[in-house]
């Protein structure tokens, strides 16, 4: 009974977890500069959604591709940061994204792939 | 960074009696959930890249989404940008909370998280604007259900896609609805939290790492958003 770490009586875990004033002002500069980050990569996407068109088929993919890099590089500081992933032990991280990450690009792969393959077919 | 992660050899973290991960049931249960609904959402994503994909052609959405509460100049993204925002915003209020709750600081979690509820409540607002404005097409007149963007009835069907094709307006109702649920729920679940923190529940309890699991999904609502905005809004 003693040793089950989902009852409320045992909190060491989450008090461990509990910080001082100096280690909070460090933490909250982090936060402050991850809000900029993620504030100006916003701003790009927006200025390039609103001035390029996905009628240009010249500039298109690159224009597509740079949106799809932005947005993976926000979920990844708003995963490690916001989320506090990045701080956990190593192996609860890897346990949380290594099967998923690899299980969407497969399934994307896998969809896309069929998805041009029916539009050939059904033109 | 917080967290004083103890360090143990593997054999006593993997040995028993204590979590390996050095986190409790709580939050590797919450971390679970979301694994799991990031793989609807991914689903639900991945299934419009397949209408996409396959499709004659789609919608652009500067010429779907330009318009702006209170003026009709032609302002494409613009209003979605403003949401985006939004959630950013109390995506960083929210985690300005878990922190204040490291310190225990009572008065700073309650400040935090009401503005958390208050974005999410003001998100939630301009998603209905949203979706009248999307339901009404392209003529802007909600009334008539013969032209609207309906389930069965897709007026963007412009620029070479088949008006048979519902598939543009089920996915917008579909991705942008199920979102705004986790969203709702969200807020519901984040104001709770800040009924019981105003209270002193969780001072009294020595830690705040309920204000932390709802963080979580908070921080994966936002996350989500951000999938939606470059899925369905930019590319």
């Amino acid at each position: 009974m003693e040793n089950r770490d989902d009852l409320i009586v045992n909190d060491s875990y989450a008090t461990l977890s509990n910080h001082s004033e100096e280690e909070g002002k460090a933490i909250r500069k982090k936060i402050w500069q991850v809000t900029l980050l993620l504030s100006v990569l916003t701003t790009i996407e927006i200025l390039m959604g609103i001035y390029l068109s996905s009628r240009d088929a010249n500039y298109w993919p690159v224009v597509k591709w740079s949106f799809i890099i932005m947005t993976v590089v926000k979920a990844f500081y708003i995963v490690y940061e916001f989320m506090h992933l990045g701080h956990e032990k190593k192996s609860l991280r890897r346990y949380i994204i290594i099967p998923y990450v690899f299980f969407i690009i497969y399934m994307i792969f896998l969809i896309i792939q069929e998805g041009f393959s029916v539009g050939a077919h059904s033109a | 960074m917080a967290g004083h992660l103890e360090t143990v050899d593997t054999a006593t973290a993997w040995g028993g009696g204590r979590s390996p991960f050095n986190a409790t049931y709580g939050k590797m249960m919450m971390w679970f959930f979301l694994i799991s609904d990031a793989l609807t959402f991914g689903g639900f994503l991945i299934a419009l890249g397949f209408a996409k994909a396959s499709a004659e052609s789609w919608p652009v959405a500067d010429e779907v989404f330009f318009h702006f509460p209170g003026t009709h100049a032609n302002l494409p993204l613009i209003y979605v940008a403003l949401m985006t925002f939004i959630l950013i915003v109390s995506s960083v209020t929210m985690v300005l909370a878990v922190e204040a709750g490291h310190r225990m600081d009572q008065k700073g979690v309650q400040k935090w998280l009401g503005w958390t509820v208050i974005g999410g409540l003001v998100f939630l607002g301009s998603q209905a604007w949203e979706w009248s404005t999307f339901i009404a097409g392209p003529d802007g007149v909600l009334s008539t259900w013969a032209d609207n963007a309906t389930l069965t009835n897709n007026p963007y069907s412009a620029n070479g896609m088949n008006p048979d094709d519902v598939r543009y307006t089920n996915f917008f109702f579909f991705v942008t609805g199920f979102h705004g649920f986790h969203v709702f729920t969200g807020v519901l679940i984040n104001f709770l939290v800040f009924l019981k923190v105003k209270k002193g529940v969780y001072q009294e309890r020595g830690h705040y790492e309920m204000v932390e699991k709802v963080g979580l999904y908070w921080h994966f609502v936002d996350l989500v958003w951000v999938f939606v905005f470059t899925f369905f809004y930019l590319v």
